[in-house]
This record gives C-alpha cells, structure tokens and sequence, in this order.
C-alpha cells in the first residue's frame, strides 16, 4: 500500500524549512530584477510544441514531456525551459520598439534528468534584455547575475565566459558540412583532443591548428591576447575577442571600483547553447555546487523564428540548486501565543509583534503537549495585567 | 567538495597498476596499495591529493558529478556513459585493447551483415554496439551480459558478441574468432567541468603532467616497437 505515495523518480516534495529558504531568495531576486526595471512575465506552463521549441535544437525537445491536447489534437509540450516563451512574449505580444527588460520565475521540467541525480523539475529563475545588441546588455546581464549570486550569498561564485562567434567562424572558413560541424562541436564541448585531432585531418592546416588550439584557451585574461596572436584573423573572430575584452576589461575596472562583479574567465571551446545562442555565453559556478548554477547568453536569432528579429541577452538560474548552496537566512524562531478570546490586549500585542516581522502562532486548545513540534523558543504570557515575551522551556 | 583538496577516481586493477607509474612521474604516491588495502579513499604524499577506488565503469558517473575532480576511464567505459558533463583532454596511451565483434569460427559474420539478417549480440557495451550496427545499417537484437560473454554463442544465445580483445586468447581458447574492430581502446583521463573552471590552479599542473607523461609513453611505446 505505501507504494500508492511513491512519487516519480527525480521528483520531490520540497518541506517547510527548504521551501522556506527558496521562497525567501525568490523574493529577494525578484525583487532585485524589479528595482533594475526588470518587468515580471508568467508564461503558461504548456504550449503546442511548434512555438514552445521554436529556434531551440534538438536537445530541449528531447528534454520536454509532450501530451496530447484533448481540446484541438494538437501536441503540446510541458515547458523545459522558460527563457524561449519570453523570447516569444517579447517578440510576438510586446511589441515595443525599444529596450524591453524582462524577468520570471516558475517550474520546468525535463523529461529526462539534466544531470546526475538532477531534479526533473528545476525551479527557474533568470532575466532577460531585448532590444540592445552592444556588449552594453551583456555586461549589464552579467552585473544582474553577480548581485543575485551575492544576495544568495553563496561562496566563491566566478562567471566563465566564451563566445560561440569563434568556433562559428572557424567552421565557416573551413568549409564543412553540417554533420561534420556537429562532431567537431562534441569533440570540442568535451574537449576531446584525440578525436579533435582525427577530425581536423582534412582541413586546412590553418584551420587545423586553429581548431586544435581551442581547447587549450581557457583561463585568465591571457587566453584572449592568445587567441588574439594565434587564431587566423577572420573578420567575425576579431569581433568576438573584441568583446570579450570589453567584458574583461569592464570586470576588472569594475572590481577595483568595488562595484559588483565577479571573478571571470575564459573559454572559447565552451559552446552550450550553440544551436540558439549567437555571441557571449556564459556559466556561473560557486562553491557546493557540482555543475553550473547559473547559465545565460546572447540568443539574438530566437526572436527571428517568431517574426520579428530581437537582440536578446539574458540568464537563469536554478532556485532550487541556489538555495541548497546559498547561506542559510537566520530568522528568529516563532512566538507562541495562547488562543485568544475576547483579550483586546493579548490581540494589540500579537499584532504589534507581527508587525514586527515576528512570526506568532495562536495555540489551538488541547495541544500543549505538541509544542515542541510548532519549534517555538518564546512564549506570551501575562504578568500584572500585561502580555510580555518569556522563553518557553521544552 | 572543498576546493582546497583534488580527489582522483582510478579503478583497481590494470587502470591503477599502468596509472601508479604516471602519477610516480607527477610525484604522487598513494599511501596504500588497493590490492591489501580495503579503503576506498587513499591518501598519497600530497596532502592536497587524494585517490578514490571505484568500479571501472562508475568512474565517468564518479567525475560526473562532481565526486571526484579526476578520473581515469577507458574509452570502452566512457562510450558506454556518453560523456556529458566531462572533459577528456588527453589519451594516456594505457590499459590498451580494441572492442572487437567476435563470432564463432564456423558462423559466416560476412554474409549475415550481408543478407541484413537479424543479428542477436550479447555484449554489455550495449551503447558501443547499437551504435556500431546502427551505421552498417544492421539490425541487431541486444542481449546485455555481465561478463563471460564467450559463452553465449557457443550455448546459442547469440549469434556474435561484442567484448574487448587484448591477446586474443580467451577468444582463441573459446574457438571464436575476431571478425571486425569496433575501436581500439585505450584510457583517458577525464575532468569535471566545473572542478576546472573552480579549481583550475590546482587541477591545470596535474592534467599537464598527465599530459606529458601520456606524451613521453607512448614514445618510449613505440621505440619498443609495440
């Protein structure tokens, strides 16, 4: 009979103290996006596949659960990710001429796990800039993402930048088919250099080298006068190192003038996101976390496959992975009260306490003897006509 | 994990025995050997390092996430795992094989492939092998064993196998007979993506002494002549 509550594997009810904690930083990051002027969206949790994948690859369609919809026999996908329906509200319901900021927050799910023992339904959280293709938007997005790393307060937070342009242009030079560009992209996105090395033979020994250098072009600031020197000087190159300079050149600036940003670095083999993302990419890493914790780029052609072409940057984040790593908020523990009647007093003062921001919990009769379950380390009680705080002993 | 420490997965067996000698190089020795030793976790002269034993085909799931910074995985295993969230920057040249498709000397792999029969293959590189026939357009039924493989086409539970082949001989000894090479094998070191970008001062020496030591070997490997 127990087995009727087992719930699907990778799925978990979240309990009061961490469902606390997480609502606590949903708050605190919405509210951060909104005193930047970022405007909250909700979009639907399903949508008929052909605009909930629109211009996304073939990963997220493998990673979304499809039903059928019982009212139009239409296939419609549960969101996996919630970054192309604001793409989608920017460019199809908005549409606003000039800079649009967006942010939101709600479920997805993924049909199979991301990683392993990954939840199957992360909470998402993230921000978006629409409208302003510079590198302007990006560094503002990369500042968002710092302050909401720091507001969770998790430990030893760094951004590791890279540019999709770089490896795009290489191929391009070099002339390869598309089946021969998906393996080069595997082989690079695991940095695999024997099989970079066997795939690279027929090309061009410029090319060639090129390629097998990107791997190795991780690190410092020193990875872009590198790649600067050593890669061949094609047009569309030289324009993504230049902004990547700018980045590192507005994060280290930014650092001695104490504003936030975070520790950076490079990679210019890192290519999530290849298929939709169309300049910087960039992945977030704190300490206690095993992967990424934050992900986010610019995804300029997204807007394009929904009628109106829209530069766009952005990130999101897993609120549940943040919470987990973030620095546990201290919030006093609550105050018992005794039920109240008709006691005018025992009311004004419960109301004045929490109106003070402390959590008061009204005693049902016939329950004294589960106090300890409610966590409570005060209690009211009346001395000489008044309501006052005393510990309560266990 | 803390960032202070780095954490490497090898397996017992031919992947620790041919490792030891390139982490030696390295100046890393563990302080206990696996084969007497019944810890999991193996402290070395580095304080800073440490070494976890695990099942070779767990490595890649170990590194993964996050359990280990490191690891040394064959190429079989990591095929087998599909790789994500991992880094495989250098072949050490070691723990050498080719995965190999074997029949019984009397069973005509040729004109089966060629008729585009129904193949039954008992392997547990049930990845390696779907993906193998998949490209020679071969529809196979995959029987996932756990190990002697060998006997299951004498005793007819399929009709090849697929299995890693170094010297040939238990093949030999089985009267089956390679007929195709899947891949040659060797072990690669493997990386957690994040732990490199967290932990890159730590982690970048060790991978260029692996690096190195990979180079230097298969070198002195082919100056043997092997």
């Amino acid at each position: 009979m127990a087995m009727r509550w087992l719930l699907p594997e990778y799925f978990e009810d979240i309990l009061p103290e961490e469902a606390a904690r997480i609502e606590a930083l949903r708050r605190r990051l919405l509210d951060l996006f909104a005193s930047r002027g970022y405007e909250l969206v909700m979009p639907p949790l399903l949508e008929y596949v052909e605009s909930l994948l629109t211009g996304t690859g073939h990963d997220l369609d493998l990673r979304t659960f499809k039903l059928v919809d019982q009212l139009s026999g239409r296939m419609m996908g549960v969101r996996a990710d919630i970054t192309p329906q604001v793409a989608r509200i920017d460019a199809h319901l908005l549409n606003r001429k000039g800079v649009t900021r967006l942010c939101y927050c709600g479920s997805v799910l993924h049909a199979r796990p991301a990683g392993v023992a990954a939840t199957r339904e992360p909470l998402q959280i993230g921000a978006e800039i629409y409208g302003h293709a510079g590198v302007e938007s990006d560094l503002e997005i990369q500042r968002l993402l710092s302050s909401a790393l720091a507001a969770a307060g998790v430990r030893g937070a760094r951004i590791d930048v890279g540019h999709v342009a770089v490896f795009r242009a290489l191929v391009r030079a070099a002339k390869v088919g598309p089946e021969c560009e998906a393996e080069l992209f595997e082989a690079l996105q695991k940095k695999d250099v024997p099989a970079l090395r066997a795939l690279t033979r027929p090309l061009a020994a410029r090319l060639r080298e090129a390629l097998l250098l990107l791997p190795e072009l991780y690190g410092g600031r020193e990875v872009l006068a590198l790649a600067a020197r050593r890669l061949p000087k094609l047009p569309a190159l030289r324009r993504a190192l230049a902004v990547l300079r700018a980045l590192a050149d507005a994060g280290s600036g930014a650092r001695s003038a104490r504003a936030a940003t975070l520790p950076m670095s490079f990679d210019l083999a890192e290519l999530r996101g290849y298929h939709y993302h169309s300049g910087v990419v960039f992945d977030a890493y704190c300490e206690g976390v095993s992967g990424a914790i934050a992900r986010g780029g610019r995804y300029d052609e997204v807007g394009s496959a929904f009628g109106r072409p829209r530069p766009a940057t952005g990130f999101s984040i897993d609120l549940r992975a943040l919470a987990a790593a973030a620095a546990p908020a201290a919030r006093p523990a609550p105050i018992l009260a005794p039920c109240n009647g008709r006691d005018v007093r025992l009311a004004a003062k419960i109301a004045a306490l929490r109106a003070a921001g402390e959590t008061v919990i009204e005693e049902l009769p016939g329950h004294a003897r589960h106090r300890r379950e409610l966590g409570c380390t005060r209690v009211l009680v009346k001395r000489g006509g008044r309501w006052q705080l005393r510990p309560l002993k266990g | 994990m803390s960032t202070r420490t780095v954490r490497i997965a090898l397996s017992k067996g031919r992947i620790y025995d041919e490792t030891a000698p390139l982490l030696a190089r390295a100046g890393i020795r563990a302080q206990d050997d696996p084969e007497t030793s019944r810890r999991l976790v193996l402290a070395t002269n580095r304080r800073d390092i440490e070494l976890i034993i695990v099942r070779a085909s767990d490595t890649p799931t170990y590194v993964q996430y996050g359990g280990a910074d490191l690891g040394i995985a064959g190429r079989d295993v990591l095929v087998e795992h599909g790789g994500e969230g991992l880094y495989q920057p250098v072949d050490l040249g070691i723990a050498a094989c080719r995965m190999m498709v074997a029949a019984r000397r009397d069973f005509d792999y040729g004109l089966a492939v060629h008729q585009g029969a129904r193949l039954r293959v008992a392997t547990k590189y049930v990845r390696a092998a779907r993906e193998h026939f998949a490209e020679k357009g071969v529809h196979v039924d995959i029987i996932r064993l756990y190990g002697s493989m060998e006997l299951a086409p004498i005793v007819g539970l399929a009709d090849v196998i697929v299995d890693l082949v170094s010297s040939g001989q238990t093949l030999h000894a089985n009267n089956l007979v390679a007929v195709e090479e899947i891949m040659p094998v060797s072990a690669r070191l493997v990386v957690n993506q994040a732990a490199l970008k967290m932990k890159r001062a730590k982690l970048q020496p060790l991978i260029d002494a692996f690096a190195a030591a990979a180079t230097s070997g298969g070198a002195r490997r082919r100056a043997a002549g092997r």
